[in-house]
């Protein structure tokens, strides 16, 4: 049998075509330029541009912000799920449509919103800086940046799941005399560990690589709280192409293994649910 | 099957525990509920009301000049005409790669998946880099370009290569799921009825999936409008010529111009506040379709 041959429907020599062309013309040749010019690069000079003491201050912040981010997602994604998932109150519906509020706002607006809610004088900064806590212009602005760009991708990944844990086998535990913190443990986290996992690595790779929200709070201090893709944007001003391949590649490198781990992350769930239904 | 009712225990034991755990899990749920709001307060809301509130603190008189400047208005123009161009031609990639992924089985199909949904993966800034890259003055194309005067980069063709490739994967994400969760009894049915393939397409596919298309091109028409990282870096941010709104936004605020900043901030945020609720009225009209 050849490929597309079993069904009766038209269009698949047309459709696959096309999607083939598009994605060769729009997403390949364009990773292929970037793969070549920092292959390309002599090994000296690519590692000077990878390693150097800028580039090192930004991955700390980048990828550090961006797990720390993560952790607080895990833990708040998972509590705005379920209070969505599994209370009635008033303005849940609210809740549950303003979710998707960072997915939908330019990150330009979140950056420059952000910073004037947490600077010294606005609203939320204010009487924070009284209790000596500075946001803006710090590493906890660009924390708090990547927390925000997050959240959506945590909540909505494990939202769907906490629906689908069995009630019935929540019910059993606790009427066979399970406390609540154990039927929490046993019964509910492991149902959806696969969600909350897939939940936290869609949040760390969006903070990593985001650019609009941060930039604007962070304040931009070299080694203090530069991004890793703001030197990127720094490189290609300055027409450095190739220290801008070189820091691109390797956040590239950092996306694919996270694409890896979320297609991992997604089979073991599958695989669990499948078990689960047997 | 453990039916919870059929569970054995004390009948003492059983009457003590609802209380507690009524009063304990009232408690819980009040600390939870309160969590929440606290948090989406301060993240979503906050930042949310800061927007309106900037954008007429020196009353609407300022707040309707920075819309008789030029440049915003040039700005303005350009977002719109890009989304203009973007969101059909990824509309029809949408629609054809759902078409191909959930109607046909072929090798390399997961290898497709992943390849449409890299531009989400990966940072904006870069997927602007990867046009400069190419079409830059030092990039593959750079050189033919400049001898047949053509720009790309630090121009419109430039901005709109960037939003394409940055919006792409949103109509096909939305697609692909429901049109494997449709099925394709009906299609099959048509086609084998005699009917040709744009017929079926027209009148069986489309109306079974309006509602997800709409929502995908709403999404891809928000991230068209909104997308700053990789315009920033192939648009030059030349006023009034290669600024579209978001870089507008970033050109104002660098000029310590915040009423004008957010003025033009409020207006991608209604865009963002339309898009919320539009989403909301197709995810209720669409569950009740049967």
């Amino acid at each position: 049998m050849r490929d597309g041959q079993p069904t009766v429907l038209p269009g698949f020599g047309l459709t696959l075509g096309f999607t083939t062309f598009f994605l060769s013309a729009v997403v390949l040749l364009p990773l292929a330029a970037l793969m070549l010019l920092a292959g390309s690069t002599p090994l000296q000079q690519l590692l000077a541009a990878i390693a150097s003491p800028r580039a090192l201050a930004s991955y700390e912040l980048s990828f550090g912000g961006a797990l720390i981010a993560a952790c607080i997602n895990l833990v708040f994604g998972f509590i705005i799920a379920w209070t969505i998932a599994r209370y009635e109150f008033p303005g849940r519906r609210l809740m549950d449509a303003a979710i998707d509020m960072p997915f939908a706002l330019p990150t330009a607006v979140s950056g420059i919103a952000l910073t004037a809610v947490f600077s010294t004088n606005g609203w939320l900064g204010h009487y924070l800086d009284l209790a000596g806590i500075h946001v803006a212009y710090t590493r906890l602005g660009v924390i708090l940046a990547m927390t925000l760009i997050g959240m959506p991708f945590a909540v909505r990944t494990v939202q769907p799941a906490l629906l689908e844990v069995q009630r019935d086998l929540e019910d059993a535990a606790e009427t066979l005399g399970a406390g609540r913190w154990y039927v929490f443990r046993t019964v509910i986290v492991p149902s959806v560990l696969p969600a909350l996992l897939t939940g936290f690595t869609l949040a760390f790779a969006r903070a990593l690589g985001e650019y609009g929200s941060v930039i604007f709070i962070s304040g931009n201090l070299p080694l203090r709280t530069e991004i890793t893709p703001l030197l990127i944007v720094m490189h290609l001003e300055e027409f450095d192409y190739r220290g801008a391949a070189a820091l691109g590649f390797v956040m590239l490198a950092a996306s694919f293994v996270i694409l890896l781990a979320i297609n991992l992350l997604q089979t073991w769930g599958h695989a669990r649910m499948a078990r689960g239904e047997q | 099957m453990t039916a919870a009712g059929a569970a054995p225990g004390s009948l003492q034991e059983l009457a003590g525990r609802p209380g507690r755990a009524t009063v304990l899990s009232a408690l819980g749920r009040r600390c939870l509920i309160g969590l929440s709001v606290a948090f989406l307060a301060a993240l979503l809301l906050a930042p949310l009301a800061v927007v309106f509130a900037s954008a007429f603190h020196s009353g609407v008189q300022k707040y309707l000049q920075t819309f008789a400047d030029p440049d915003t208005q040039a700005a303005i123009r350009l977002t719109l005409l890009t989304a203009l161009v973007v969101v059909p031609v990824n509309t029809v990639f949408g629609l054809a790669a759902a078409w191909a992924i959930a109607k046909f089985e072929f090798r390399g199909k997961t290898l497709l998946v992943t390849l449409i949904d890299l531009p989400v993966a990966i940072s904006p800034v870069i997927s602007g880099m990867l046009f400069v890259l190419l079409f830059g003055m030092r990039g593959w194309f750079g050189a033919w370009l400049a001898a047949n005067g053509v720009s790309i980069i630090f121009a419109t063709p430039g901005i709109m290569i960037a939003t394409l490739f940055v919006t792409s994967p949103y109509v096909a994400r939305e697609l692909i799921p429901l049109m494997q969760q449709l099925g394709d009894d009906e299609e099959e049915a048509a086609i084998t009825l005699g009917a040709g393939a744009w017929m079926t397409f027209f009148r069986v596919t489309l109306p079974k999936i309006r509602w997800g298309l709409l929502y995908g091109v709403i999404l891809c028409n928000a991230r068209a409008m909104g997308e700053f990282g990789a315009v920033s870096v192939v648009s030059g941010h030349i006023r009034g010529l290669t600024n579209t709104m978001p870089l507008a936004i970033e050109a104002l605020y660098n000029d310590y111009d915040f009423t004008g900043a957010f003025a033009v901030a409020s207006l991608l945020t209604l865009l963002a506040l339309a898009t919320l609720a539009l989403k909301a009225l197709v995810e209720r009209t669409g569950d009740r379709q049967p």
